[in-house]
């Protein structure tokens, strides 16, 4: 077999098992570590697809930032011990037909489908790296960009402003 | 511009061999398991893990689209994807925080002020 082939498949399946288990693993920390290892999973898939510029900020923003935060939190909160009580049989029944009616929807929709293959003729290959993607961003995209930073800047401060005590709270 | 750049371009492999819709599918399985984590899980923090990876896996149908059609735009739209996701992420676990200093839990199901 193909060594490609056969690294697309081995990370399509341990992503999809590392996912399952962010959702099936009792514990909160487990859960944060095995969507770390997601995330390392789908780093390898966009470097499979010749986008190393969001390789990159996948492993420093996602991995990096957002789940150091997470871990931060859990621990700051103490909630190693998972002591929650399963939901109703039913509503785990129910959520499990929808989630599975909704992937065989999908499925069934994407069989009757055509979809273009690609263009070999027009192909660049130097679309995901940093130089193109810059230009594109720079160029066409320079008002998001921008309005991304003020985006940042409103949700720094709501972080501070609901982290702050307040004076008629309940304190612990 | 070189004579190299006159010829063929380089392909990757993976887009040579493996045709979109495997990629469509895992990207819809992953989005899926994100469902079945919000709608099962009662912990609020586990079900905000769950919202990651839906985002995750319209990043990378995002990203596939883009790559096999050579279009740069789509990686631009993961780009901004990632950066409201991080926004998202500080005020929704600051919130988690604010919620689990008044009430001693993260329990989803204690909530329910207003359910009805």
């Amino acid at each position: 077999m193909n060594p490609t082939l056969s690294i697309f498949y081995f990370l399509s399946f341990l992503t999809v098992l590392s996912a399952l288990m962010v959702v099936f693993s009792r514990s909160p920390i487990h859960s944060v570590l095995y969507l770390i290892l997601t995330f390392f999973c789908l780093t390898g898939h966009y470097i499979l697809l010749n986008a190393q510029f969001l390789a990159a900020v996948n492993i420093i923003v996602y991995a990096g930032a957002i789940m150091v935060l997470f871990l931060f939190v859990i621990m700051f909160l103490n909630m190693k011990k998972e002591d929650e009580e399963a939901k109703t049989n039913l509503t785990k029944i129910a959520a499990m037909i929808v989630a599975g009616t909704l992937f065989v929807i999908l499925f069934g929709a994407y069989r009757k489908s055509i979809i273009g293959a690609y263009n070999p003729y027009e192909y660049n290959s130097q679309v995901g790296m940093v130089e193109s993607l810059g230009a594109v961003l720079f160029r066409d995209y320079l008002l998001p960009f921008e309005l991304a930073s003020v985006l940042f800047l409103i949700a720094m401060t709501g972080a501070v402003m609901l982290g702050r005590r307040e004076v008629g709270e309940r304190h612990f | 511009m070189e004579p190299s750049m006159l010829q063929m371009p380089a392909i990757p492999e993976i887009i040579q061999l493996i045709p979109l819709k495997n990629y469509l599918i895992l990207s819809t399985a992953l989005f899926v398991i994100g469902i079945i984590g919000v709608l099962t899980r009662r912990n609020a923090i586990v079900i905000f893990m769950s919202i990651e990876l839906m985002l995750n896996a319209a990043n990378l149908l995002l990203i596939a689209f883009s790559s096999y059609k050579s279009d740069p735009a789509g990686q631009v739209f993961v780009f901004f994807i990632m950066a409201v996701a991080a926004a998202e992420v500080a005020v929704g676990l600051a919130i988690i925080v604010m919620i689990y200093r008044n009430t001693r839990t993260t329990d989803v199901g204690f909530l329910n002020k207003l359910k009805w």
